[in-house]
């Protein structure tokens, strides 16, 4: 983190990488809803954050109002020259209509539940291959020995790329969603060893075809053309970046609430049959992703005064803790059958990863409670939490229990 | 009693054919789609509801 300012006030003055926010943002969106439904903030030249599950809905469905050029709050907009609009740089994530439906149709199939729950004995091999490398420890760190993997594991097969490149990958997710505060230029020379990588690996697929995401893309075709490379480029570009701290994030959060309530994970191990439910309120309750969208013009919009450019900071966790849209809100119910949560986002933006989330975070906590049915936080003190818009723990040593 | 999906406003969450795959399907994309002609009796009712509950998007209606 740079030296900047510490927050004194939310309400007016929010920052999602203050150190308070980082170690515990729930306590701060519960002020929040009470005293201010929607906070602002003067830094990144300017920004809005609705806190209550309508708030966030009425904004992630109005594409009208507010775009997707750019998703992730920084400092500095993107321009015209930068993004190809309305492409964006990572289709569909950052495209607006009427561009985005073209992407969101060309990618989805890819990601539908049938040729994603193919994907499930290739995940939770891969699930036990990493539990084989600590089985024996006294302390297993739950997420950089466990979670950080399996997500980049799964997304580099079905993206065709080398095994040898998984710490690339995760320097590159680095390198996108955690230097959120450095100025837009730097960002753009930031970006340049990725576009490098994707360039190379596209020119290996073009010349090389085979069964993968990337040659699908490559080869679908959309008004009897193929999509040009630096569409394909940029979808690569989002498949890779959303599809890893995401799910990486889920997963640890939810081996970090089953370390620190030995009576949902005693429930879990005893009654496998939960596991769908379970997975659901993991993602409500510790829903790592948050958006970001772009106020397109001036305009008053939930009582508030947004500027064209201002950014709205599209908060799922806040909504998913809302009381006003969940019993008992702030309780986690590991068998709650109604949760209508936002994890995912909500509308045309809707999270098109999501089977695959959910797959992955199902296999990876199967496998880890079978292997380790008791278990608890080895030193809770110790325990990272990632900053910026996607939230879960990054350090989490984990004690064995016999 | 019936059950429908608005197409308009699914966007592929998933959530209701995993919740009721007796009652549900899914496309190609993913999107929900109701088996049948999503008749409903009281043994499946109860599961539709749950579903419709679950639903971020609203999309469900089930008519009487």
């Amino acid at each position: 983190m740079t030296d900047k300012p510490r927050v004194q006030d939310f309400a007016t003055d929010w920052d999602h990488t203050d150190e308070q926010w980082v170690a515990d943002p729930y306590p701060i969106w519960e002020e929040l809803r009470q005293r201010c439904p929607v906070a602002h903030t003067e830094r990144y030249e300017g920004g809005w954050f609705p806190v209550t599950h309508e708030g966030v809905c009425a904004v992630a469905r109005d594409t009208v109002n507010f775009s997707s050029r750019s998703v992730v709050v920084g400092n500095g907009r993107p321009t015209e020259e930068d993004l190809p609009a309305p492409i964006g740089l990572a289709p569909p994530i950052t495209s607006d209509p009427p561009f985005h439906q073209i992407a969101r149709r060309l990618i989805l199939p890819a990601f539908a539940p049938g040729p994603i729950n193919a994907l499930e004995p290739m995940i939770r091999s891969l699930c036990v291959e990493l539990l084989d490398q600590v089985d024996g420890q006294q302390i297993v760190n739950g997420g950089t020995q466990y979670a950080q993997y399996i997500s980049p594991g799964v997304i580099r097969q079905m993206l065709g790329f080398p095994p040898e490149d998984i710490e690339k990958f995760l320097e590159i997710v680095h390198i996108v969603l955690e230097g959120v505060d450095h100025p837009y230029e730097d960002r753009v020379i930031e970006f340049l060893p990725i576009e490098e990588y994707f360039t190379k690996q596209i020119e290996d697929h073009l010349a090389n075809p085979r069964d993968d995401l990337t040659s699908y893309l490559l080869g679908v075709e959309f008004e009897g053309a193929t999509l040009p490379p630096e569409v394909v480029a940029g979808m690569m570009i989002l498949v890779l970046v959303a599809g890893i701290d995401t799910t990486w994030s889920a997963i640890g959060s939810s081996l970090w609430h089953l370390a620190s309530h030995p009576s949902d994970l005693e429930r879990l191990v005893n009654e496998p049959e939960i596991m769908g439910l379970a997975v659901e309120e993991f993602l409500r309750f510790y829903a790592p992703v948050t958006m970001a969208r772009l106020v397109k013009e001036d305009m008053d919009y939930l009582g508030c005064p947004m500027k064209q450019d201002d950014w709205v900071l599209l908060g799922f966790p806040a909504a998913n803790r809302d009381p006003a849209a969940f019993k008992d809100a702030d309780q986690f119910i590991i068998d709650r059958a109604e949760n209508r949560h936002v994890a995912f986002g909500l509308g045309i933006h809707r999270c098109a990863g999501s089977n695959l989330a959910r797959l992955e975070l199902r296999v990876a906590i199967e496998e880890f409670i079978k292997r380790f049915p008791r278990f608890e936080l080895a030193d809770p003190q110790a325990v990272t939490w990632a900053a910026g818009q996607v939230r879960g723990p990054r350090n989490l040593p984990i004690k064995i229990l016999p | 009693m019936k059950v429908v999906i608005d197409r308009e406003l699914c966007q592929g969450h998933g959530r209701c054919f995993s919740i009721a795959p007796s009652i549900f399907d899914f496309d190609e994309l993913g999107n929900g789609v109701v088996i049948g002609d999503g008749s409903l009796d009281e043994n499946t009712v109860e599961m539709a509801r749950l579903a419709q509950a679950n639903c971020p998007e609203h999309a469900i209606f089930i008519e009487e």
